[in-house]
């Protein structure tokens, strides 16, 4: 065996010192370490935002923001596990909402309390612009808050660390779908394709394939027309 | 040509649309023309008074960052409000080498704010970058007639150290009115606090106290009010239909900002005006004509 494959590393786990093989992420680490996950561990794919995790380095003050999942583990990474920890998020109907530039605010009335620390920012392990969408929310730009916030994954970090006691994800989740509801433009062929739907054009094909029996139908997919690539 | 590293403020963006539309207007009239910076935040709203609570300067220190990115050294805005807590920031951290130190460690993800940036209010540069002749000559129609009463309430003339003029006696405004060939109207709560946030949890005191201050412009004979705040606009406006029930007699005040009156008078888009004005008086073909 060579010497990389050999090479251990050693991290801290809620105080206790292991030694892991070098080249895992955070969460392998501390399974490999002998931890479970019951709760925080989700698609194990970067995508689903339930391993939030914060950790420090040695001889750093800062505390670091990242999903366990994606982040390699480092020597001399102090780990802990976050508990389960959801905000409180606004109830509303989609469908009855005023798309007009107060609603966040009316919704979610704490972000007038932002006071730009960026905290949030800083704890996005996305790279989102966290304080930016917050702001355009405050002035009611509801366009660029789902813009900015177009990558949120609802991992929590930035509402665990602000101060003013903003529900950032919970708020931006919200005028995403006011934005997609109300506010983004409906593509042309999209609305084409509606009308056509309704006006039954499609109907009649569909009523053969209906109509067809299974070795009819396999005969139908083989011998389908496929767009060009 | 010049212009202006202009600093909006959230209200201008939803509330007080109409405020920007006019002062945008205006200014590229006026051959100084704001230039909206690309990246803002909130300015803070309300400026802190704790000596050692450097959290709540982020917000307009991080708005001067993003002035010293822009290459510029001066931030302009016409809110009021944006101004004094914009201003007050800059007093207190420009030459204070500890807090700025402070304040750039716990900002690591910015560049260092090298405590440089100025700001100034829209009708400070005005006054003095463009002065009131250049004003007055850029007129298509005089406002004669129109008699306008200024109010400033606090956020421009207090404290005195970050006041645009005399707070005790200001002219700024008389000043603008009267380049605009209207009527400056004196009377006693020009300066008077119109009850700012109050408003949320004690509306029944701006009821009280935009009686007081409209009624005291009414017989001094205004016929308009402006403004150059969103909050003293809101409250002084929006209350006024509360006062009427109580006070049948009570007349309506028309308020609007001052850029909207300019915009009148130079015949560029003012935004959407208060309505009484434009029934009450006519100065000639171009009051009212902007479009909003």
């Amino acid at each position: 065996m060579s010497e990389q494959e050999n090479a251990t590393i050693r991290i801290h786990i809620m105080g206790k010192t292991y030694r892991v093989p070098a080249g895992l992420t955070i969460m392998d680490a501390m399974e490999y370490s002998g931890y479970r996950f019951i709760r925080g561990a989700g698609c194990r794919s970067g995508f689903c935002g339930a391993c939030s995790t914060i950790y420090r380095r040695e001889e750093d003050y800062r505390l670091q923001f990242a999903l366990a999942c994606q982040e390699m583990a480092e020597d001399g990474m102090y780990l802990v596990q976050l508990p389960f920890t959801p905000a409180p998020r606004s109830q509303y109907d989609l469908e009855k909402i005023d798309p007009t530039e107060n609603v966040l605010l009316q919704y979610y009335p704490e972000i007038a309390r932002c006071v730009s620390c960026n905290t949030c920012t800083k704890a996005c392990p996305q790279d989102i612009e966290v304080m930016d969408y917050v702001q355009a929310a405050l002035r009611g730009d509801i366009a660029r808050t789902a813009a900015l916030s177009f990558d949120c994954i609802q991992c929590g970090l930035c509402t665990m660390r602000c101060p003013a006691d903003i529900k950032h994800y919970h708020m931006a989740q919200m005028a995403r779908r006011i934005y997609g509801r109300y506010l983004s433009p409906v593509p042309e062929h999209l609305e084409e394709q509606l009308r056509e739907i309704e006006e039954g054009v499609c109907d009649s094909e569909l009523d053969k394939l209906v109509a067809m029996n299974e070795e009819e139908l396999v005969l139908a997919y083989a011998a389908r027309i496929r767009e060009e690539e | 040509m010049d212009r202006l590293t202009y600093f909006p403020g959230c209200s201008l963006k939803d509330e007080a649309k109409e405020f920007e539309i006019s002062a945008m207007a205006v200014m590229k009239v006026l051959e100084l023309p704001l230039v909206e910076i690309e990246r803002w935040n909130c300015c803070g709203t309300v400026f802190s008074l704790t000596e050692d609570d450097l959290m709540h300067q982020l917000a307009s220190i991080r708005n001067f960052i993003r002035v010293q990115e822009a290459g510029s050294d001066e931030i302009v805005t016409s809110c009021a409000m944006c101004y004094n807590t914009l201003k007050r920031s800059s007093l207190f951290v420009n030459h204070a080498e500890e807090r700025l130190e402070k304040i750039n460690a716990f900002m690591d993800e910015e560049v260092a704010y090298e405590g440089k940036v100025e700001v100034r209010h829209l009708l400070e540069i005005i006054r003095d970058r463009i002065g009131w002749e250049k004003v007055e000559e850029a007129m298509i129609y005089p406002l004669e007639g129109l008699s306008v009463a200024p109010y400033y309430g606090c956020m421009l003339l207090r404290p005195r150290q970050v006041g645009i003029d005399d707070p005790d006696n200001p002219t700024i405004m008389r000043d603008l009115i009267d380049a605009l060939w209207a009527t400056p109207v004196e009377y006693a709560f020009q300066a008077e606090c119109c009850g700012s946030y109050q408003v949320v949890d004690h509306r029944e005191l701006i009821v009280e106290r935009t009686h007081r201050i409209l009624s005291s412009a009414r017989r001094a004979g205004a016929d308009v009010v402006v403004t150059s705040c969103p909050l003293c606009q809101y409250n002084l406006r929006e209350t006024q239909s509360e006062l009427k029930e109580k006070i049948p007699t009570y007349e309506e005040m028309p308020v609007m900002y001052f850029t909207q009156l300019m915009a009148v008078a130079l015949d560029v888009d003012s935004g959407e005006l208060p309505g009484p004005l434009l029934a009450r008086f006519s100065v000639g073909e171009g009051v009212g004509k902007g479009e909003g």
